[in-house]
């Protein structure tokens, strides 16, 4: 496999077509979680992991089972059955076997199992007709991407809480404006070229 | 309706979610753990500890009634007012060695509040202790001992010397007369170095124990104790006179209805298992029937 084409993908998924920043989904998580860093981290680790389950998954079904049956028209529905599924299993699954991983982003699983950047990756594998490896490398990019605008998010607002902001912006409107300078700034990366 | 599109949907769609929903099925039978006692071994694997199972919950008790009133002092003791200090100086200044000095140390280690001292001596609050025993490790004659929160009753000494020389300095302190032993044919009570020694594992509810003392070294928390009712389904046999250890409590003359004296009823409750005729119950100190 070409290694450059991987890196590019992943260079893709994380600046230049951020989830949250360039592409504006997913953006619940982003607004809710990113009050503290903790948190912050805790979410973005469990969304990369989601995503690379999803992944995985989800190119393994629409593979061997919609495509072959010529049905794909059911993506949609077929993915969001699974990645809701799978999500759970995988809680259960921590739960009882990794107590340590549980408590670090157990939580945070449920919260994220019908965010639209999961099935947004899972979706946009397919639209770009990738083979295994790059669904994986695509998925596992798109949550460090996510985690990278939630980190970022986070620690800007952290520091806003100790500054002086006119009452009428103070709480969500304030992180919007942050937000949107923030976007403002990724745009920066539109041009880049691998 | 023999649309392709639509069976297709369906089947696929139905299948996945019941595949699945088995699955998940599985996997939550699997994975299932009651919550109790993952965190009793979690917290179990970090302090490093085995796991223990859960125990029946205890209480603190001090194991001294020997106030101001009832006993003598040795010397005047001025200095920090803390038990520990107390006892420095000649071993604290009550006349008997193993006597609660009444100073308060384990009034304030008690994190619940549930220590005041009454009349020189420390008293736990039952409705406040949650067994702890913190007061237990701070006590520096080490009578605060932990006993079963169901146990109501206990013996407030922990004199080890004999008869004649206790009376002198104290009113309540055990003298070793062994009545409270003689008296609890379930062998409740053990005499071990001139000191009574009290079994609650046994079914024993210590109440004649501690109407026989003669010194009054017991000490019951229940504050109103419920006594025993006859009703008319006596056929008059005296068995309960026969085991009643209160002399005059129960009237009643052979081939009669038997008649409780409610004053001087003690509530032991040992007529009740004698009785043939299942006639005797428990009245409780609000006057309703307890088993």
């Amino acid at each position: 496999m070409d290694v450059m084409h991987l890196f590019g993908i992943s260079i893709s998924m994380i600046l230049i077509n951020n989830f949250v920043l360039s592409k504006f989904i997913g953006l619940c998580p982003v607004l809710g979680v990113s009050k503290k860093l903790d948190s912050a981290i805790g979410t973005g680790l469990a969304m990369i992991f989601v995503m690379a389950i999803t992944s995985l998954f989800t190119w393994i079904v629409n593979e061997y089972l919609l495509k072959k049956w010529e049905i794909e028209y059911l993506q949609t529905i077929v993915f969001i059955l699974i990645i809701a599924a799978l999500v759970q299993f995988v809680e259960m699954f921590l739960q009882k076997n990794f107590p340590g991983l549980y408590k670090a982003l157990g939580i945070y699983l449920p919260l994220i199992t019908t965010n639209c950047a999961v099935l947004g990756v899972a979706v946009l594998n397919v639209s770009e007709a990738y083979n295994f490896i790059e669904s994986m490398v695509q998925g596992i990019s798109g949550g460090i991407g996510f985690m990278l605008a939630l980190i970022l998010m986070a620690g800007v607002r952290e520091r806003l809480e100790f500054s002086k902001i006119p009452k009428v912006l103070e709480g969500a409107p304030i992180a919007f404006i942050a937000a949107g300078l923030m976007a403002i700034a990724f745009l920066g990366f539109t041009g880049l070229k691998i | 309706m023999t649309d392709p599109v639509l069976i297709a949907s369906l089947l696929t769609n139905v299948g996945i979610a019941i595949l699945l929903g088995i699955l998940l099925a599985f996997a939550s039978k699997k994975f299932s753990m009651a919550v109790d006692p993952q965190v009793a071994k979690v917290i179990a694997e970090v302090i490093g500890a085995e796991e223990v199972e859960s125990q029946e919950p205890v209480m603190a008790a001090v194991h001294c009634k020997g106030g101001d009133k009832e006993a003598a002092k040795k010397f005047h003791y001025e200095g920090i007012h803390d038990c520990r200090a107390a006892v420095l100086v000649a071993d604290g200044n009550k006349e008997c060695a193993w006597g609660c000095l009444g100073m308060g140390s384990c009034m304030e280690a008690c994190p619940f509040e549930a220590i005041v001292i009454h009349n020189g001596v420390a008293v736990v609050n039952p409705k406040k202790c949650t067994g702890c025993g913190q007061c237990v490790e701070i006590c520096p004659k080490n009578i605060i001992q932990l006993m079963p929160a169901s146990a109501k009753i206990f013996l407030a000494c922990s004199n080890h010397d004999l008869g004649a020389k206790i009376k002198r300095y104290c009113e309540v302190g055990c003298t070793a007369c062994g009545l409270c032993v003689k008296t609890t044919p379930s062998g409740a009570i053990e005499m071990k170095d001139f000191l009574p020694v009290l079994d609650y594992s046994k079914e024993e509810n210590f109440v004649t124990a501690a109407y026989k003392c003669p010194q009054n070294c017991y000490m019951d928390i229940v504050a109103k104790r419920p006594k025993v009712s006859i009703d008319q389904k006596c056929n008059g046999c005296t068995e309960c006179l026969k085991i009643c250890p209160v002399p005059g409590s129960i009237e009643g003359r052979p081939n009669e209805v038997h008649k409780v004296v409610f004053p001087k009823c003690i509530g032991c409750g040992r007529c009740i298992p004698v009785c043939p005729a299942k006639a005797i119950n428990l009245m409780g100190a609000l006057g309703y029937r307890k088993k």
